[in-house]
């Protein structure tokens, strides 16, 4: 069986989701993976792919209408290629969330978002209810449309191996829509997702002043990647792409440290496989408790600057 | 112009559901039941289009069991003009519905066609891809602002980095993300007006719709559950866990 993996770039590297996702479709088959770009960005993301072990053929797609990863022409083009794969893959990151549902309708399939375990090549498991029940679920698709949960699979390393890149033709269209702007501030933190640490604060913190003035010398101090709550985010502390829970970033990190943060269930669909998670709160019922290793019990604006010193 | 708005009847967001003893799928009998959150986002904006102007017309449509027809009083409460109830078993899967959503595009011609990003029950985050696809229109997902103007609309997304702005030529598929708008509550007389707006029923079958699952549930388990922590008296105790107990720092 081959496997077709969309592989998404960033700042001149693969994300590391996609290569959670190679990871994912090396489990089903051979892999080859689908780079799109305009023609300089194409040829950078395949240079970089060929490089990842596992990846056996880098597929690239160079051309204007690919530039910005629009679901319009990138849906086209996986479907132009999808004969012969047994398995179409991405991580389920906003672009392969965007892009492979859209693939699997014009292929007449049911795709199976989030995977979290690959139990055969027919057989997956997934989250279901914000992670309150876990489905396994059999597809009787003949092709298979799915992305993949990062956290759920180790990235494959980046460095190591020599795949043939092969140019591929990207005569799709794109009429319907078209790219405008973007605002991605870049920052010198770790990407919320890789970090090895997260500190996320929620409600408690009271405004961006303080969310900014608590949160950031600590996070310095870990080497943290910042997260927010749902309220944290619409109140204005933080931007939406801080948002960690059941609509927002899933994360897995080694230490996450939630300030001010209550424990709705949609805030810990996205947080709670961490491996140690503290929760720093002066509600001793918060649910935040329930799934923390280590509570601290008290005032946030006493303990995280005290903490921050301390470490 | 009209909107269409596909909504959702799904266990209420604040209810933690349970897995079956048997393993067979989860609890959902005499929970209580409420229009998809971001359901409800989709019907404020599509009313909010209305009243400035934007739009004529605000068809909500469901896809569910008989009871989805309270989702649907609701959403004309909200504001909505009239509604759609397209009988099929509970949470028919995102394919089944994004065929079904097709085949009443065809019907109504709407100009955009407004769902919300993810179902909360099912989690799948796939229909309005789905239903673009189907239909060859432009797509602008997980929608914080969206703007129609020139038989276009210009929709700013919510990415992994940031934002992103498109612009999409109409008809369109616009999804709702969380922060697009802050939905209204029906207010009392509004129910009452609601139950005399006109609510069309119809069989999937009539739609020349297959319905069959392409997804059989093998079984649902309850995730691993995190062991018991503990509650430290200070930040030095704290520090020491996170160093020589955790091995974090
Ligand atoms: C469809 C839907 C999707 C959602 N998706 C998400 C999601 O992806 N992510 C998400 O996070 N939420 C999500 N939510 C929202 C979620 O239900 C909660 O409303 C949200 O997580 C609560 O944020 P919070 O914990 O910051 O605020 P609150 O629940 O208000 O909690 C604030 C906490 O701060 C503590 N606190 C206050 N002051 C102090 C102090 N001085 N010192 C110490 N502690 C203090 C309080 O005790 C409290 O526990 C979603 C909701 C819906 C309906
Ligand atoms: N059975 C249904 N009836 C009406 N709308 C639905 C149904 N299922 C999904 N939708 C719409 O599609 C969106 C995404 O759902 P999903 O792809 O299942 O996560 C929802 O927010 C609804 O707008």
């Amino acid at each position: 069986m081959t496997v077709l993996v969309l592989v998404e770039t960033e700042a001149g590297q693969i994300r590391q989701a996609s290569r959670s996702a190679i990871t994912a479709a090396t489990k089903l088959g051979d892999v080859h993976a689908l780079v799109v770009g305009d023609a300089a960005g194409a040829d950078e993301a395949a240079a970089l792919t060929a490089k990842v072990p596992g990846v056996a053929k880098v597929l690239k797609a160079g051309a204007d209408v690919l530039a910005h990863e629009l679901a319009e022409p990138v849906a086209d083009l996986i479907v132009s290629l999808a004969e012969g794969y047994s398995h179409i893959v991405a991580a389920s990151t906003a672009v392969g969330k965007n892009i492979l549902p859209r693939a699997a309708a014009l292929l007449d399939v049911q795709p199976i978002p989030d995977v979290v375990g690959i139990v055969d090549a027919d057989t997956f498991v997934r989250p279901i209810y914000a992670g309150n029940a876990l489905a396994t679920v059999k597809s009787s698709d003949a092709k298979k449309v799915l992305t993949v949960r990062a956290t759920s699979f180790e990235p494959a390393p980046a460095e190591g191996g020599s795949a043939p890149v092969e140019a591929v033709n990207a005569a799709v269209q794109d009429t319907v829509s078209r790219f405008v702007s973007a605002q991605t501030p870049t920052s010198d933190r770790p990407e919320l997702e890789a970090a090895r640490v997260i500190v996320s604060g929620g409600r408690g913190l009271g405004s961006a002043e303080n969310f900014n003035a608590l949160l950031e010398p600590l996070a310095d101090k870990l080497g943290a990647a910042i997260g927010a709550s749902r309220v944290a985010v619409d109140s204005g502390y933080a931007p939406n792409d801080f948002q960690v829970g059941q609509t927002g970033k899933i994360v897995a990190p080694e230490l996450y440290i939630a300030v001010g943060i209550s424990g709705a269930i949609q805030h810990l669909a996205g947080m709670k496989d961490s491996k140690v998670i503290v929760a720093i709160n002066k509600d001793a019922e918060a649910p935040i408790l329930q799934v923390a290793d280590y509570a601290l019990v008290g005032d946030l604006f006493q303990i995280v600057p005290e903490l921050t010193k301390d470490l | 112009m009209k909107i269409l708005v596909p909504v959702k009847r799904v266990v209420d967001y604040n209810i933690k559901v349970l897995v079956k003893s048997d393993g067979t799928g989860v609890e959902t009998a005499g929970l209580k039941m409420s229009m998809n959150p971001f359901d409800e986002i989709a019907v404020e904006e599509a009313i909010r289009l209305r009243e400035k102007g934007v739009a004529t017309e605000v068809i909500a449509v469901s896809i569910g069991v008989q009871q989805a027809q309270d989702t649907l009083r609701t959403a004309m409460a909200m504001g909505a003009d009239r509604s759609i109830l397209v009988l099929s078993d509970e949470s028919p899967e995102p394919l089944a519905v994004a065929k079904v959503l097709k085949a009443l595009v065809e019907r109504e011609k709407p100009d955009l066609v407004f769902l919300g990003k993810q179902a909360i029950d099912d989690d799948m985050n796939a229909t309005g891809q789905m239903l673009a696809g189907l239909l060859g229109w432009g797509q602008g997902t997980f929608a914080s602002k969206v703007e129609i103007a020139d038989g276009r609309a210009e929709v700013s997304r919510e990415i992994d980095g940031g934002t992103e702005t498109v612009s999409l030529a109409l008809p369109a598929i616009i999804t709702a993300d969380l922060r697009l708008n802050e939905p209204r509550y029906a207010s009392l007389p509004n129910i009452m007006k609601a139950k005399k707006k006109p609510l069309e029923t119809i069989q999937a079958a009539d739609l020349g719709v297959d319905m069959t699952r392409r997804l059989t549930t093998v079984s649902v388990a309850e995730p691993a559950t995190r062991k018991a922590g503990i509650t430290v008296g200070s930040v030095a105790e704290l520090v020491g866990k996170l160093r020589n107990e955790a091995k974090v720092i």
